[in-house]
């Protein structure tokens, strides 16, 4: 079988604050359909890459290549603002640790779901709404919730409409910071098995940050262990969890609970 | 006359003496300016700086440009901006017609009418078919703007994305590739909660097919009217700095749905006093037993109705 070229290559990537390192020397390759986990302790630089990785954040050095649709592998360092802000509403994803940051809380769960497709050049309510009711299903929200405010939501219907707000475009790439660290352990493993069908249905690729190994081992395929903005260890998710090399990542391991 | 009405034919003429005998106060306190002021109250580099402004205006239509607002002899909300832009445009030989909610008789049109009289010594009136400049807040005229006229709007919150993304320089970006999906969620959602548009004035339109405007609290009823309308439009907002334009003949389109297509208000009866059935009614209360009347917002225009011969069910 001939192996399909990556979706996403990383380079050498760095991110400095002043004179503190956010992170640094990052390069892996990630391909179509494949889950990614990024671990480690908080402050490790987590979040930093994960932004830098969106060109969210500027990169200081280093190359972040993406698999474009039309265009094929594209230096994003190389590209326009609006074609960068239109990789960010529809070929890719970011789902935010606080719902609050990836929502518009003031208007109703439809509107959410609506506001990629409308910014795409859709104008036709009756379409809008109809494809907005058919994504509340997928996120296992009752249909009549669609008009009501996210604010009158709990807190993981509102993580999952978050969810169907980024997907409602069909993005190749989701990045999400921490989704479940809001949730108590109930509602995580429900949100965690509804990603996981969504995410194996769609063929996404998903860039994951978590603090949590036992999320990584639900949902990744690859881990990524940092540490003071390095990667310090990579590798398939079981093996790595299984068969720590690293001192750090003993460490990390032998301390989750049970992971 | 400003470098803008060079657009205007009928005003321009006049308006290269206009310079000359402004400045001479023999020949201003003719015609009752008072002594003092410098003609039209701003200083002439002030006029200079908002012509600038406005020829960018005018060359992007419904671009917001900053410009150094002053201090005006009257709260901000009152006009200021509107009062600035029409201080740097106006000439001696311009004919100025001020409008307030539709009526020349209002305190704000009476006040900001007198203020001109008083620095420009301009004639004014309140024909606007007679205007060469018109100031506005909250209307457009029923009677048709012809060429060579210049309308000037009184903007409050000149910014149309300012309510759904608080932060200006995201709205410059916003602005300068043309996102406005999330417009069209505000309006998704007045659907979601009145089964209808129902966003009744200051309705958001895109001028020349690419900037997102917000055309000031007129009523969606005077929307159509700017569509390639044959005068001048340009837009002052005082207190938040900024001018933008509409040349004449430009593509202003409401936004919309598909499916929920821009309307403008009707009544169910005609004006009480004229008759009229296509002009923008005011509800008029009457009494605490129910009685109301309705009656065009625009004095003028029912005025002139009248004075044609033409009666409403109420006129006396």
């Amino acid at each position: 079988m001939k192996m399909p070229s990556p979706l996403l290559q990383v380079r050498g990537l760095a991110k400095h604050y002043g004179r503190r390192v956010g992170c640094e020397e990052v390069s892996f390759d990630l391909y179509p359909g494949e889950v990614l986990c990024i671990a480690g302790e908080s402050g490790s630089g987590k979040s930093t890459l994960l932004n830098t990785l969106a060109f969210e954040l500027r990169p200081d050095a280093g190359s972040v290549v993406y698999d474009m649709k039309e265009k094929g592998p594209t230096d994003l360092g190389s590209l326009p603002d609006a074609a960068l802000r239109e990789l960010w509403r529809t070929d890719w994803g970011f789902v935010r640790q606080n719902p609050r940051d990836g929502l518009r809380m003031n208007v109703s769960a439809g509107a959410n779901i609506g506001e990629r497709l409308m910014a795409v050049g859709s104008r036709h309510y009756g379409a809008i709404r109809d494809t907005a009711q058919d994504w509340l299903g997928r996120v296992e929200i009752d249909a009549t919730r669609l008009d009501d405010a996210p604010s009158a939501f709990s807190g993981g219907m509102q993580q999952r409409l978050q969810i169907a707000r980024n997907l409602v475009t069909h993005p190749r790439l989701v990045f999400m910071d921490e989704p479940t660290a809001g949730l108590d352990a109930s509602v995580q493993a429900r949100f965690l098995d509804l990603l996981r069908g969504l995410v194996q249905e769609l063929r996404l690729a998903v860039i994951l940050v978590t603090h949590d190994l036992a999320v990584a081992r639900l949902l990744a395929h690859r881990l990524i262990v940092m540490k003071r903005g390095r990667i310090v260890e990579t590798g398939l998710t079981d093996q790595l969890l299984d068969d720590p090399q690293h001192p750090y990542t003993q460490l990390l391991v032998s301390s989750a609970l049970a992971a | 006359m400003s470098t803008v009405s060079s657009t205007a034919p009928n005003s321009g003429s006049s308006a290269v003496s206009s310079a000359g005998t402004a400045s001479t106060p023999a020949a201003l306190g003719e015609r009752g300016m008072q002594p003092g002021y410098n003609f039209a109250y701003l200083d002439e580099h002030t006029k200079r700086m908002i012509r600038r402004a406005l020829l960018k205006a005018v060359a992007i239509p419904g671009y917001q440009v900053p410009f150094g607002s002053r201090e005006m002899p009257l709260p901000y909300g009152w006009g200021t901006g509107g009062i600035q832009v029409t201080a740097a445009v106006i000439g001696a030989a311009d004919v100025l017609k001020v409008i307030d909610q539709g009526a020349d008789d209002t305190t704000n049109a009476v006040n900001i009418r007198s203020f001109f009289r008083k620095v420009t010594g301009v004639a004014t009136t309140e024909k606007t078919g007679e205007a060469t400049l018109i100031q506005t807040r909250h209307r457009i005229p029923e009677t048709p703007l012809r060429a060579g006229q210049v309308i000037v709007y009184q903007v409050p919150i000149p910014e149309p994305l300012r309510w759904l993304e608080p932060r200006e320089t995201e709205t410059r970006t916003m602005h300068a590739l043309s996102e406005y999906g999330v417009m069209h969620v505000k309006l998704y959602e007045d659907i979601v909660r009145h089964g209808r548009i129902a966003t009744t004035y200051d309705y958001p339109v895109i001028v020349n097919g690419h900037y997102l405007m917000r055309p000031s609290p007129i009523p969606k009823f005077d929307n159509p009217k700017m569509h390639r309308n044959p005068a001048l439009q340009l837009f002052g907002a005082g207190r938040e700095k900024r001018v933008y334009a509409v040349p004449p003949y430009t593509d202003v389109r409401s936004l919309d749905f598909e499916d929920h297509p821009f309307t403008v208000e009707r009544w169910e009866e005609p004006c009480a006093l004229c008759g009229a059935t296509e002009a923008y009614l005011d509800e008029i209360i009457l009494d605490d037993k129910g009685g109301r009347m309705f009656v065009c917002s625009d004095t003028e225009y029912c005025g002139t109705r009248r004075e044609q011969g033409h009666r409403g069910k109420d006129a006396a």
